[in-house]
């Protein structure tokens, strides 16, 4: 961590517990295998279920012939849309509201529709895995198909301008009138970018094990946001939410492919009903492309226009998206472009094409991932039309205050992330003329690039209790899908009651717990956390009350004296007693309390402040001038997020996002076959994401930042920060190593290769 | 995954009997390709024939001063024989260039020989494939084929191989030997092996059902410097978009000889003799190795999404040949 100045005061913790590098509490678990999850729990007769996906991705379904597959050893049930209990239809594209979207029945297998290529048209439920799968293969379909629209660039003309983006963002904005200052301008830059399908891919694929008891459902799933999960399980199956009990406490990543149910819960939960069994379904890796979400195609031109003096005139962000024919998912490309730079004329806009595919999820950085992977290019296109480094010309287009919404900034060190990390990475050695740094048949080049991610807060609810033996038990419906969750709460429940935290268990990935907004949109320790940290002061009022009052209480008659809770024990004024000792004497069942958070856009502080976590990425890349084979030498992020509460799993959740925008910019990639509307490489050997050989050298740092607009710890969102404007970075560092602009993502080597001089043995 | 039977083989003449008697059956040794196949019901073999555990793991001297592999020798194991690593350097960096740790420590010598195609139109029932369905079609013509082949290819099926090790091999003019179900043995040259694709892109070597590889063969290692260079999109667990096998022999600032074998272009390892021809007495040169990869490559015709190989393999061939030469 490294000093430098910060736009509001920092605050001392209570213990020290917040801010150190805790180690996971829920890491020595992982490793010795003892975190279940969702496949690895059996419950007693649980039987195994198999998907059968539509070999056509438009079309009906004329036949089904499942005679072999029930007649085959083990098999125990062939549910398709003839058989299956009754559901609610889909309903239309767009929901009403926006948390409709999360909380609206999806149906399985309630039609003889084929609305996407490997959509489920059968479920076979067996005494095992293998003999369901077989029997799987023994079932006979003959679709109608109908010719389906696959191809977004074809059908631009198209495209409709949605009602608003995902999380409910404007679809337009206009502030004005950017054509005529861009066609005014000296200086511009007008290009267009590429953006593939792309899919989350997280390593435990979406499984679910459910079972009845009576009317009661209980799920054991991978899910990262249990109450919307729960309310969407419950709309699919016409039961009351109270009656469907989902459990998920450890969740082999998500990216937000685990927002909603999937196949596999609706699924496992019919069958688990018609069957009257437990009924365990997971989805294959390949079954994943298809029926677990993905980010869409898109086409964004960017517009920028400058003086000469580098300071912008106008900005423009359009976005052309793929979207599915029967659910609308925009997701918010260009919404970041609202708060990122200055400029008197701006032009932000969404538009989508339906294609018979299935609907896009959020992931990974909705919005900013995609976006900023173009728009940081223009920013590298502009600096260079300029003849500016692309540092100044980010501190040149620097707001005074949010440019779209007109208010003050919470904190915003985007120009410190430049500057210290310009110093740290030793940024003034880059050529800023192209293709000039070589070393042997390795030509060498810098990038850098902005990173802006708004910081949300989500109603939340916790519930923390102290017992006789001063063990503190916090729950709440949050769930950890590798972030850290379980760590951080600790520390915060360890930090509030001034207890080890060893003393401290927090229990998450219960729909049972009281309702948190889950993992999802970076927002999770920010709600979670306040919720938990209100519920512990809530908790310590109890405390004090009772030491005050208790006959038994040593602290008796204490008064209204200034506390504190620290090092295990109670102080008022002069007096102090142990906590342990304490309850025991005052409470002996121990104190419970409840603690909660408003959702952020509520609050008038989200109101008057424009909210957001910055950062500044810079990459070094290696490109081989025989092949084009493009390699990571290193990267550096510097980031100003608000306080951090755990350097160590912040920097775990900055490197993965790191790891996303090198992805993005060099390998994933999904392709949508335009003939027959299936993504063509639908498993990990042909879908590249990064691993350890592609990962180079990489740093991160935090600035001493605390931001009291956003919640009692200062803290903001770092989830996916670590992605917005990674991948742009190492775009922009293969410019300067070869000269060659690719727009077209993600640059492989083909694309590099025909503008790639041949240089001389 | 259909049911199948299962039986451990006793002996090489055993395993080749047990697989000839029945159509449905086949060999499985490590398995890293043949049960992803299965359960996903591409192969649907009915018994299979372990031979994993046959003595067919050691690797020997010949009389002739190479070595002999045999068939259930480890890739990793090859890989870090010393024998291997100083007297044919290429084929331990093809090895490792290829799949991953995981896989080479169980995959065998003879089972990366036989592996199929990754095309992903083979791999997906609902595609026509004319290698998996005859007469389907070949949906990778007009599809996405961007790794597909540029050499060798048919109108029926432009698949390619995906082996590493192979290429390093039909570099060394490795030789195979086979045990047949009566007992019979033959040798194959490894460049005759696998098949080109043709009309019957589901036939993909010269092997008699029940016929097993017992071993490779490596000559004495070839004069001059081995080279294996693999191209691929990301530094791991990637198959090749093309890669170069090169031993470049030199007598002074001229080349004696030169074999070079592709990668990732057809459907079989494939031997560049066109360019050793141009290669052989030619100076060691830039201007040589741009002609000789010109030579390499003359023939070839891409199908869109991978015209992009033509050029890469002629740029990593002439670099390739670079390194080779280099104080060779």
């Amino acid at each position: 961590m490294t000093e430098t100045k910060t736009s509001n005061r920092p605050r001392e913790t209570r213990s020290g517990i917040i801010g150190r590098p805790f180690d996971r509490i829920d890491g020595p678990l992982k490793v010795r295998g003892d975190a279940t999850y969702a496949y690895e729990n059996t419950l007693e007769g649980t039987a195994f279920g198999y998907i059968l996906g539509a070999a056509v991705a438009k079309g009906r379904i004329a036949e089904i012939d499942t005679a072999e597959a029930e007649r085959a050893p083990a098999v125990l049930l062939v549910m398709t849309h003839r058989n299956a209990p009754a559901q609610p239809d889909f309903g239309p594209a767009v929901t009403p509201t926006v948390p409709e979207v999360f909380t609206r029945a999806r149906p399985a297998l309630n039609s003889e529709r084929v609305r996407y290529y490997d959509e489920p048209v059968a479920l076979i439920v067996a005494e095992t895995f293998e003999a369901a799968r077989a029997a799987a293969g023994l079932i006979k379909v003959r679709y109608d198909e109908e010719p389906g629209l696959y191809d977004l660039s074809g059908h631009v003309a198209d495209a409709y301008a949605p009602k608003r983006t995902n999380a409910g963002f404007e679809t337009d904005s206009v502030i004005g009138d950017f054509e005529s200052a861009f066609a005014a301008a000296p200086v511009k830059v007008d290009a267009t970018y590429r953006t593939p399908f792309e899919h989350h891919n997280p390593m435990e694929p979406h499984a679910t094990l459910a079972a009845w008891s009576g009317n009661e459902l209980t799920i054991h799933t991978s899910a990262q946001t249990l109450a919307n999960f729960r309310a969407g399980v419950a709309s699919t199956l016409r039961i009351p939410p109270e009656r469907v009990r989902i459990i998920s406490p450890f969740i082999g990543g998500g990216f937000g492919s685990k927002l909603i149910a999937h196949a596999d819960t609706i699924l496992a939960a019919l069958a688990a009903k018609v069957l009257q069994r437990p009924v365990k379904i997971a989805l294959t890796r390949q079954q994943m492309f298809a029926n677990a979400g993905h980010r869409a195609e898109m086409i964004q031109q960017v517009r920028l226009s400058t003086g000469t003096d580098g300071r912008l005139t106008g900005i423009a962000h359009d976005v052309w998206s793929a979207t599915s024919s029967f659910e609308e998912y925009c997701e918010q490309t260009a919404v970041f472009a609202r708060s990122l730079y200055a400029a008197p004329n701006r032009v932000t806009r969404h538009r989508l094409v339906p294609l018979d595919i299935n609907r896009g999820e959020w992931m990974r950085s909705p919005g900013e991932a995609p976006g900023m992977l173009a728009f940081e290019c223009a920013m590298d296109e502009l600096a260079e039309r300029l003849g500016l480094d692309p540092i100044e010309l980010r501190i040149r287009n620097e707001p005074a205050q949010d440019p779209e919404r007109g208010v003050p900034f919470s904190t915003r060190n985007l120009v410190a992330c430049m500057e210290e990390g310009a110093r740290r990475f030793g940024w003034q050695r880059r050529n800023p003329t192209p293709g000039r740094a070589r070393e042997g048949r390795k030509l060498i080049g810098y990038g850098m690039a902005a990173a802006i991610r708004p910081n949300y807060i989500g109603a939340a609810t916790a519930r923390v209790a102290i017992d006789r033996d001063g063990r503190v038990t916090a729950r709440l419906d949050m769930t950890d899908i590798g972030t850290g969750t379980y760590t951080i709460l600790t520390q915060i429940a360890a930090d509030s009651l001034g207890v080890p935290i060893s003393s401290v268990k927090v229990e998450l990935g219960d729909s049972r717990f009281p309702r948190t907004a889950g993992s999802g949109g970076s927002w999770g320790a920010a709600s979670a956390g306040s919720a938990l940290h209100n519920a512990c002061n809530a908790l310590r009022e109890r405390i004090l009350q009772a030491a005050r009052s208790s006959e038994a209480s040593p602290l008796r008659g204490a008064g209204a004296t200034e506390a504190s809770f620290a090092d295990g024990e109670v102080r008022l004024g002069q007096r102090s007693a142990s906590l342990t000792d304490l309850v025991r004497r005052i409470a002996p069942d121990g104190f419970e309390a409840e603690g909660s958070v408003a959702a952020g856009a509520a609050t008038p502080s989200y109101k008057a402040y424009s909210q957001h976590s910055y950062g500044a990425h810079f990459a070094e890349v290696a490109v081989d001038c025989d092949t084009g084979e493009i390699r990571m030498r290193r990267m550096l992020a510097v980031m100003g997020a608000g306080r951090i509460l755990n350097p160590k799993t912040a920097r775990s959740q900055i490197i993965g996002g790191m790891t996303w925008g090198i992805g993005a910019a060099l390998m994933e990639q999904t392709v949508l076959d335009r003939r027959y509307g299936h993504f063509v490489n639908h498993d990990l050997a042909e879908y590249h994401v990064p691993i350890n050989g592609d990962v180079p050298e990489m740093e991160v740092v935090f600035l001493e930042e605390h931001d009291d607009k956003a919640n009692p710890f200062g803290a903001k969102g770092i989830g996916e920060l670590g992605v917005c404007g990674a991948g742009a970075a190492v775009a922009n560092a293969i410019y300067n190593a070869t000269g060659v602009r690719v727009r077209d993502f993600p640059i492989t080597l083909d694309k590099l290769l025909p503008a790639l001089p041949v240089i001389a043995i | 995954m259909q049911s199948f039977t299962y039986e451990r083989a006793a002996s090489a003449e055993q395993a080749a009997a047990a697989v000839a008697e029945r159509p449905d059956a086949k060999f499985i040794s490590g398995g890293t390709n043949l049960l992803d196949l299965m359960k996903l019901e591409i192969e649907r073999p009915a018994h299979l024939v372990d031979i994993s555990r046959l003595p067919l793991d050691r690797i020997e001297e010949t009389a002739a001063g190479g070595l002999r592999v045999g068939a259930q020798v480890r890739n990793s194991d090859l890989a870090a024989d010393p024998r291997v690593r100083s007297r044919y350097p290429m084929l331990t960096q093809a090895l490792l260039a290829g799949a991953s740790g995981q896989i080479r420590n169980k995959a065998s010598t003879s089972g990366n020989l036989l592996q199929r195609t990754r095309c992903p139109y083979f791999y997906d029932r609902n595609m026509p494939c004319n290698k998996r369905e005859q007469g389907s079609g070949c949906a990778a013509l007009q599809g996405f084929n961007r790794m597909h082949a540029v050499l060798g290819a048919s109108q029926a099926c432009i698949a390619v191989h995906p082996s590493d090790m192979a290429v390093a091999m039909a570099g060394l003019d490795a030789r195979i030997e086979t045990i047949s179900p009566g007992g019979g043995t033959r040798t194959i040259p490894i460049g005759d092996l696998h098949r080109l694709p043709e009309a019957t892109p589901h036939v993909e070597t010269v092997l008699d059902h029940g016929e097993m590889i017992a071993a490779v063969t490596l000559p004495p290692p070839p004069p001059g410097r081995q080279v294996y260079r693999k191209v691929r999109d990301r530094a791991s667990y990637a198959f090749a978009l093309v890669s170069v096998a090169a031993v470049v022999e030199k007598s002074g600032d001229r080349i004696q000889s030169a074999r070079i074998a592709m990668g990732g272009v057809a459907a079989k390892p494939w031997r560049a003799t066109e360019a050793e021809r141009t290669l052989a007495g030619a100076a060691a040169s830039d201007g040589a190795f741009t002609d000789a990869a010109e030579a390499a490559l003359a023939e070839a015709v891409g199908y869109g999404g991978n015209d992009f190989k033509i050029p890469l393999a002629k740029r990593t061939m002439r670099h390739t040949l670079a390194a080779a030469a280099e104080s060779a």
